[in-house]
């Protein structure tokens, strides 16, 4: 059978075609036909298939597209249960989708319509959305579309976007790791605004580096889990925040306060181990703290308990030991009856402050 | 200057010329090892700087720079996907040369806040056409040609190329087509393989 040639069409002929313009054009030229629309077929009203376009002969490498039933090699999506050609052209404006039988399952977007001569009917073929997986699955080339076929800028389409999200992509994981890293790295307590232990960290192997004096308090508040089961942690956070303005308004632009834990403060104050003087700021701190804080028409009631040492107190050792023996003076607040603060004595434990 | 151009720079010495240098001239130019991000965009003043520092620790001069970095784009295996959005352009080098009026256009759809220059192809017989290359940095029209010469190889032909500076300062590439199949070029499917992106 001669493909190229519209023997096919020739057939059906004789007297059934009218001698229209657009009919001649159709008849005289199949090649147009090819360029306009590679993947057309020309279908028989018995369902036998006539005529192929090039690009639908490709993806039948083996052959059998040609002289094969429509229906064997096709089945039908939209409309279903068609089994006659002939209706084809008549349902939804002629539109189709169907699929291979065999081989790759790509969908097909089809349009047909009865051919002038009454003979046949014209199934024009198209990829659709499926461009992507077909051009892979059949090796298509740009040749294989129809100059005016929008396939090929869509593939550009395609990859261009997936360049530029994987970029994107790229560099969300970036930015995320970087803000992981900088949380890290961060000096604050995000819910006080306070210093964290980190900051503490640094800003006590300073001192001990340039060897200035400094008084260092630990500070734990009390009641405070009791204002968390009663009032929630809302109320707690708001305690927080509370004590964090007390603390920072009780000290001085130079000293430190820092939030070390859940309800633990520690506050260092530079050049001042007059512990006479930490004790009046201590118990200043305490009253302060048990001023009831308004919380949603509920009175949130909290003290603390404070340990007092100073690097004079301690000389030469580190600042870790200092914290350590603040620590122990704070529990020797809290086992006196919390409320209250203690110095740290290096030869004679905690003392109470009198 | 869009980040995807300072990053382009950026691979281009990692690439060709190692990473130690890239670090030299990132610490040149005051910015981090880690260098550019593609899809930001940046100060014009700091792409310069770059684009200044390169050609000053490579000691070439800038057009030579700018014709290796449009070189590299095509033809490097970290570049891979720029190589193959170009081959869309056509199936022969003069599809392709025809194609780069829609280039601007193209990237566009990709990279909305990408500015490329302008770019009109005029042919004057089927072998002799004239590039005009028009707008944003004049650095551009250098990197067409590292770019055209490439895929000229990429497409198996042979062809002469020449660029001109025009009176109202923009630039012009001649592009003599002598043999549209003098190689056997590198081959092309619209199919995609997995992996490719621009590093």
């Amino acid at each position: 059978m001669n493909i190229g040639a519209p023997v096919n069409l020739k057939a059906c002929k004789p007297r059934a075609c009218s001698p229209d313009l657009l009919g001649r054009v159709n008849l005289l030229d199949m090649d147009a036909l090819s360029a306009f629309m590679p993947m057309h077929m020309v279908v028989a009203m018995d369902g036998r298939i006539l005529r192929a376009g090039p690009t639908l002969r490709k993806l039948r490498p083996e052959g059998g597209l040609i002289g094969g039933m429509f229906f064997d090699l096709f089945e039908m999506r939209r409309p279903r249960g068609v089994t006659d050609i002939e209706a084809l052209p008549a349902q939804d404006g002629g539109r189709v989708s169907i699929v291979f039988r065999d081989g790759v399952r790509t969908h097909f977007k089809a349009l047909a319509a009865k051919l002038s001569c009454g003979r046949g009917i014209l199934v024009n073929l198209s990829f659709g959305i499926s461009v992507v997986d077909a051009v892979e699955a059949y090796d298509l080339s740009s040749r294989d579309f129809a100059a005016t076929d929008l396939a090929v800028e869509m593939l550009y389409l395609f990859e261009a976007k997936s360049a530029a999200m994987s970029e994107s992509k790229k560099l969300n994981q970036r930015l995320q790791g970087a803000k992981v890293a900088a949380e890290e790295q961060a000096f604050t307590d995000t819910l006080t605004g306070l210093k964290n232990r980190r900051a503490l960290g640094h800003v006590l192997d300073r001192l001990e580096a340039t060897g200035v004096p400094f008084g260092l308090m630990q500070v734990d508040l009390d009641y405070f889990k009791q204002v968390n089961d009663r009032f929630g942690h809302a109320a707690g956070d708001e305690v927080l925040q509370v004590v964090a303005r007390v603390l920072v308004s009780e000290t001085r632009e130079c000293d430190t306060v820092a939030r070390v834990g859940g309800d633990e403060f520690v506050l260092v104050f530079q050049r001042l181990v007059d512990t006479e003087l930490l004790q009046t700021i201590a118990r200043r701190i305490i009253s302060r703290l048990e001023e009831p804080v308004p919380y949603e028409g509920n009175a949130c009631r909290i003290s603390c308990s404070i340990g007092i040492a100073t690097s004079e107190s301690h000389p030469g050792v580190g600042s870790e030991t200092l914290l350590e023996e603040a620590d122990k003076a704070l529990y020797a607040s809290k086992h006196a009856g919390r409320g209250r603060c203690m110095l740290a004595r290096p030869e004679a434990g905690s003392v109470p402050d009198g | 200057m869009h980040g995807l151009i300072n990053r382009s720079i950026q691979c281009f010495v990692r690439d060709t010329y190692g990473v130690e240098r890239w670090l030299s001239i990132a610490k040149a130019v005051g910015i981090g090892p880690e260098g550019f991000e593609a899809m930001l965009v940046y100060e014009d003043a700091l792409g310069n700087a770059l684009l200044r520092e390169v050609v000053l620790q490579l000691d070439k001069p800038e057009e030579m720079v700018l014709e290796d970095v449009g070189t590299y784009l095509v033809s490097h295996q970290n570049t891979e996907a720029i190589r193959r959005l170009l081959r869309f352009g056509g199936e022969t080098f003069a599809d392709f040369l025809h194609s780069l009026d829609d280039l601007p256009d193209r990237a566009k759809l990709a990279v909305a806040d990408l500015e490329l220059p302008e770019l009109e192809l005029t042919d004057e017989d089927e072998t002799n056409f004239t590039l005009h290359v028009r707008g944003v940095h004049p650095g551009f029209a250098f990197v067409l040609v590292g770019v055209l010469r490439t895929m000229a190889d990429d497409y198996g032909a042979l062809v002469l190329l020449d660029q001109k500076c025009l009176g109202d300062g923009n630039m012009a590439i001649t592009i003599g087509v002598l043999d549209s199949s003098f190689a056997e070029g590198r081959c092309f499917s619209l199919a995609r393989r997995p992996q490719q992106e621009v590093t």
